[in-house]
């Protein structure tokens, strides 16, 4: 037994596997092939969740993407996922569903007394009511609101589970698997293009598989969808269910969401949950079918009123009786098929009130020969129940309403196209008066609409309509396939608009608790555009984006500002269709492959010495080599020790580097740096620095001339990308005419810096074919290191005697540790990269990007002497001959030192004159570089400070937030300023 | 995501461009005044339309061409090699 | 010829085999030059250069795999090293060019089996179906967020290399992507 509301025969079901489920904590039972929706409904539950605003019951609306009440919470393992479709929720066994937006429970609902204040919640009332007093709504009104109010709670704790992600390119793809979609597969198949079919349910088949009484090509509907399946299998299609495509963009790119684990009691945890599929479609057909829209009139959201068409597939397709005796209200035939698929199963018809004045259609004719109760020119004036519709209140206008019995009580006002994603990308809609509802118009990409989604109705025409657009989207030749289908007739309707004249609430958006009132009131007010009146009211705005709401909100406005529904316009269709989990956007991008983390060729050395590692860009560096239990600060003060008195070992590869070969190599340098290389010899190397076109300092580096046409550049880590694409930017289209081609080497070769007095002591041993003694400070040299041919550069970022060891990144970490056991004798010792920074900083070198900030000139920081005044042209020569560049009150580099030795400034400290005057100060600078010195023993600065060369020896003030700093202007360079120790 | 014409390989995914401003700016150190050189710098026309500009195919060949655009439709509407002249649109 | 396209890199249940392997050094030149730079270079190496975009020329142990319309790289086996670098600087003296040794600079995989564009498509964006990449291809391209040259030696195996701080990231991606995707 599977609910005493389960019908004894029939259904997709498999009833050899019967599922054990709960909902808020009480057992049930159902059966394979289920939804939540649907096995709720065979254990009799309608009363699935409180509604967002005024947390009035709420039973199962629809039966598919649609639904806008049966919301539910799913626990599963420690995971929460709220705000789930019960309706497109398949049964597993253990599935545990909790109802939402409710305090205490579902039946006792604390808030729900909020009720009787519900008259004065009509929309805008936030807007108008909680103003006052100033700040009262981020500290009272917005919490206590939004304790009532909402959907689910989301997660708190990160999400376990993995998505997929991939992207595929096919001929067409077809969206929707019902017979029009179908039918479009198979007919771009049979012309040999790649298919992709996918569909949101968890099988294929759409309407079919609550198709009754239906054959094609002379067999059942269900056979025939079978052997479809298995033709496009056969065909290599890529069918793929429980996929929802949710977004539609340019150039035929769709997003497809692909459940994988959500229906599967024990999924194999190696399994995704989700597969995001960014789709590449030459063609697509889409053949998203329509949605059945609600009847609004007073009461029309009691747990127990239903759309009609839901019903009938929940009798069907799922062998339940959502009822025992029901009342139907339609302005559209396709409610009687619906009639008779529950009078078939014992639902009692009480009554079938038709809105509209004559029901002569084939449906109709068929249900009063079964000998259901039609009534023509109804109204219908309300419901009436309370955690169950308990009675229809039926009428003829003028007349008063007759209360007609009933647990079920359906609605039919009628089938809009689903034109969501035809709407998406970009296609022009167009108002069909026939049919009541927008309808694709002109295309805006390779698009196809077929079927129910471009109001082609009926079996027979949508197998029809399918075929012709998957054949046209394949470019077959040919007439497209035809099908002998016989199948009941779809029938016709007219627009209901707002029936009947109850007093109490007629809902118009289900989710966001929006009444015909609301929309009454938005016109009353001044709205005009539905647009506007989208936002004040809320109206389809919540997570099912107003499917069985906009065209009604549509409809009343029109009504009341007494316009056609074409000139109030329609909204805007937007992705996700049915909302899809942050997780699988994020996809692989998360954990350690959120982003490429890049490790030089020594890291593994680095990470067994203990080394702290920091993040620069994407790049891993030794922070700091911590011996034994050491702080930072003072493993950082005793490899700053080691540089200045032995030896240091620093891994510089992340230094980007570029070869620049070619007979023009020395002329594009000469226009790309400010500096001078033409008459660089071979074998030297000079410091360069980079400009914008702006005059502002992009980048610097080393640049060694290794041969007449060869240069080995080097620029900063995080710059090497930037500065590779501004040369090549030039190279190609500025000098074209330039022999000079430019080569990432970056990667190439790991960079071992040896810096300190017995730096030449250390290497010697290890280096052939160069001769040391001869290698001038900034002279770079071709040899062997280790045996390992290598570029050997004099240079120093420390101000020590230095070297820096470029060997193939192979070979990168055994030289290293040649190095570092050559120079075990001499002590010397790894640093990171807070020793070379605080090394650098006491000789004052600057770090592009720490005392730059894209505002600095050359000779704003003290690099004046690299600017090559005589050159016909470089880049930024004419910006730094404007005459803002060259006033004297540019900020500058200077020295900053505190007069309490140990206090460190804070970088980015603001820089005043005179500490008493009133705030806002006028600042004159800030700090851009701030270290405790081990060198010095005592705090040291960098800042750029107005006109701040011609300010050494004053005293200038930080104010903090705790008290003021006094300090001392002094030339940035602290240490050896004659540059005595470079030459060892 | 866009497919952009590379003008030597082709029509390819977006994420493999980088885009390079407005294009067919000239650079005139030599003669340009103060306010001219301003102009170079700074000043765009910024179009409702069709908009020339340079892209690079960074992730690809690495060349830089040219582009119109037409910032309405976020449409291109042709593309072109470095030296091409801008070609005229129907 | 219709039939063996429309099974190309889509069907699921037909193509899930990949595998991922490292492949070993390698010498690698990237040349630039003008044509007649890479004309010249074409006899020295003894592949004759691609002139078509994004295609790949192989003679023997070596290939040669256009990059850009002024760019080549140079493959050969790892002891090939100075013999290439002293043909083609021989061959090109005059002719205006610059060869640059990168044997260091990347590291490669082999992705290979039915699967394996199928696999790729996990994080590469580019139509890897044989009509729009055949074998012979080449081009520098994205996978995940890096930067990969992928080549497509024969129709069921692809050289991909990428730059040598971003292999473990396109290892482990790739890696990733086999246990979605092919189980």
């Amino acid at each position: 037994m599977t609910g005493a509301f389960r019908l004894a025969q029939g259904g997709r079901l498999d009833r050899s596997r019967p599922l054990g489920f709960s909902f808020d904590g009480k057992a049930m039972r159902g059966f394979s092939g289920d939804t939540l929706a649907s096995a709720l409904l065979a254990n009799g539950v309608h009363l699935v969740g409180r509604s967002f605003k005024y947390h009035r019951p709420r039973g199962v609306l629809a039966a598919g993407a649609e639904e806008p009440n049966a919301l539910v919470t799913i626990g599963r393992d420690g995971r929460r996922t709220p705000n789930l479709r019960a309706t497109q929720i398949e049964l597993h066994e253990g599935l545990a569903a909790e109802s939402q937006n409710r305090f205490p429970s579902l039946r006792h609902d604390v808030y729900a007394a909020g009720r009787l204040a519900a008259p004065m919640l009509p929309a805008g009332f936030y807007y108008k009511t909680f103003k006052w007093p100033p700040g009262a709504w981020t500290r009272f009104y917005e919490p206590a609101i939004r304790a009532m109010a909402g959907l689910g709670r989301a997660p708190p704790s990160p999400d376990p589970d993995r998505y997929a992600q991939r992207y595929a390119h096919c001929d067409v793809l077809v969206v929707g698997a019902g017979p029009a979609g179908l039918a479009a597969a198979l007919a771009a198949a049979d012309a040999g293009a790649r298919v992709m079919l996918c569909d949101e349910q968890a099988e294929p088949g759409g309407s079919l598989l609550a198709a009754e009484d239906a054959t094609i090509d002379g067999i059942a509907a269900q056979a025939w969808l079978a052997e479809a399946l298995r033709r496009l299998a056969r065909a290599g299609a890529t069918v793929l269910p429980r996929t929802t495509a949710f977004g539609y963009f340019a150039q035929n790119f769709l997003g497809l969401a692909e459940r994988v684990t959500d229906h599967l009691a024990s999924p194999d945890p190696s399994l995704p949950r989700e597969k995001l599929w960014q789709v590449r479609a030459k063609e697509v057909v889409l053949a998203t079918g329509a949605i059945e829209q609600p009847l609004v009139f007073s009461g029309n959201d009691r747990p127990g009123v239903m759309l009609a068409d839901a019903a009938r597939l929940y009798a069907t397709r799922y062998a339940v009786r959502p009822g025992t005796r029901a009342v139907l209200a339609t302005a559209h035939d396709s409610a009687y098929a619906a009639a008779l698929a529950l009078h078939r199963r014992g639902v009692h018809i009480a009554a079938i009130a038709d809105l509209r004045a004559r029901a002569d259609g084939e449906l109709p004719a068929a249900a009063r020969a079964a000998g259901l109760a039609v009534r023509t020119g109804a109204t219908i004036a309300g419901s009436l129940g309370g955690l169950r519709v308990g009675a229809a209140l039926l009428g003829r206008n003028g007349a008063r309403p007759e209360r007609v019995s009933c647990d079920l009580l359906l609605m039919c006002g009628g089938w809009t196209p689903s034109v969501h994603l035809f709407s998406q990308s970009r296609g022009r809609l167009r108002f069909d008066a026939a049919l009541d509802a927008y309808v694709p118009d002109a295309s805006a990409q390779r698009e196809r609409s077929a079927g129910a989604c471009r109001g082609v109705f009926g079996l027979a025409a949508a197998l029809a309509d399918g075929a012709a657009a998957g054949g046209a989207a394949a470019g077959a030749s040919g007439a497209p396939r035809r099908y002998a289908v016989r199948a009941p007739a779809a029938g016709t309707g007219e627009a209901p608009g707002l029936t009947g004249g109850g007093r109490g609430k007629a809902f118009v958006d289900f989710q966001n608790d929006v009444t015909a009132q609301d929309i009454a009131l938005a016109a009353r007010e001044g709205f005009r555009s539905i647009e506007h009146v989208k936002r004040y009211t809320t109206a389809g705005m919540a997570t099912d984006q107003g499917k069985t709401a906009n065209m009604n909100a549509l409809s009343l406005l029109a009504a009341a500002v007494a316009a056609p529904v074409p000139t109030v316009g329609h909204t805007t269709f937007r992705m996700p269709y049915t909302p899809v989990t942050f997780g699988t956007f994020a996809g692989l991008a998360r954990g350690d492959l959120f982003e490429p983390v890049r490790t030089t060729p020594m890291h593994g050395w680095a990470a067994a010495e203990g080394a702290r590692f920091e993040d620069v860009g994407t790049w891993k560096r030794a922070h700091y080599f911590p011996r034994n239990c050491e702080t930072m600060h003072a493993a950082v003060a005793r490899e700053c020790r080691a540089v200045r008195t032995a030896c240091g070992l620093f891994d510089a590869s992340t230094l980007g580097k570029i070869e620049v070969v070619g007979p023009d190599a020395a002329a594009f340098l000469e226009r790309m740096y400010v500096n001078a290389f033409a008459r660089l010899a071979p074998g030297r190397c000079r410091y360069g620095v980079m400009l914008r076109e702006d005059g502002f300092v992009l980048d610097d580096g080393v640049i060694g001339r290794l041969a007449p046409d060869r240069f080995h550049v080097t620029t900063t880590t995080g710059g090497a990308a930037r500065v590779l694409g501004v040369m090549e930017d030039f190279s190609q289209t500025e000098w074209p005419e330039l022999d000079v081609w430019l080569t990432s080497v970056t990667e190439q070769w790991a960079v071992i810096a040896v810096q300190g007095p017995d730096a030449r002591r250390v290497i010697a041993p290890l280096v052939e074919g160069i001769d040391m003694a001869a290698l001038p400070h900034m002279g770079v040299a071709e040899g062997h290191v280790c045996g390992i041919a290598a570029r050997l550069f004099r240079v120093s970022f420390t101000g020590e005697l230095g070297f820096e060891i470029n060997v193939p990144a192979d070979h990168g970490q055994a030289v290293w540790e040649a190095v570092a056991g050559s120079g075990a004798a001499h002590g010397i010792t790894p640093y990171g990269t807070e020793a070379m920074h605080v090394l650098r900083a006491e000789k004052g070198y600057i770090v592009v990007g720490q005392e730059t900030d894209g505002t600095a000139t050359p000779d704003d920081v003290g690099l004046g002497w690299t600017v090559g005044r005589g050159k016909p042209d470089f880049v930024g020569k004419r910006s730094l001959a404007r005459p803002a560049m060259q006033r004297p009150d540019r900020k500058q580099l200077v020295g900053l030192l505190t007069e309490q030795p140990q206090t460190v400034l804070e970088e980015g400290a603001q820089i005043v004159l005179d500490p008493g005057q009133a705030v806002p100060m006028r600042m004159v600078g800030h700090v851009t570089s701030a270290y405790l010195s081990p060198t010095l023993g005592r705090s040291i600065a960098l800042a750029m400070l107005a006109g701040g060369r011609a300010r050494v020896g004053e005293r200038v003030f930080l104010p903090m937030p705790d008290r003021t700093i006094a300090a001392r202007v002094v030339s940035p360079v602290f240490y050896d300023p004659e540059g005595a120790r470079l030459h060892g | 995501m866009l497919l952009i014409d590379c003008p030597f390989c082709g029509e390819r995914p977006e994420l493999e461009f980088s885009y390079g401003g407005e294009a067919h700016i000239a650079r005139t150190p030599d003669t340009a005044s103060d306010d001219g050189w301003t102009a170079f710098l700074y000043d765009r026309t910024n179009p409702k339309g069709i908009h020339a500009e340079r892209w690079r195919h960074v992730h690809g060949c690495g060349r830089f061409f040219n582009a119109l655009r037409d910032t309405v439709s976020d449409k291109f509407r042709a593309t072109y090699r470095i030296g091409e002249a801008r070609p005229e649109l129907e | 010829m219709a039939e063996a396209a429309r099974r190309d890199a889509l069907s699921l249940a037909a193509h899930t085999h990949a595998t991922v392997t490292p492949l070993s050094a390698c010498s690698r030149f990237v040349l630039r030059g003008r044509a007649p730079a890479l004309a010249a270079a074409g006899a020295a190496f003894g592949v004759p250069l691609p002139r078509e975009a994004c295609r790949a020329a192989v003679v023997e142990e070596r290939a040669a795999l256009w990059l850009g319309p002024d760019e080549i790289l140079l493959l050969a086996p790892e002891a090939e090293r100075d013999a290439v670098a002293g043909a083609l600087h021989a061959a090109l003296t005059g002719l205006p060019h610059a060869l640059v040794d990168v044997g260091h600079r990347s590291a490669a995989l082999e992705v290979a089996g039915p699967g394996a564009a199928f696999l790729l498509n996990a994080a590469c964006p580019l139509d890897l179906g044989t009509a729009a990449f055949p074998a012979g291809m080449c081009t520098r391209t994205v996978l995940g967020k890096c930067e990969i040259l992928l080549w497509r030696v024969d129709a069921a195996r692809f050289r991909l290399e990428a730059m040598r701080s971003y292999a473990d990231y396109v290892w482990r991606l790739l890696e990733q992507a086999r246990r979605d995707w092919t189980g």
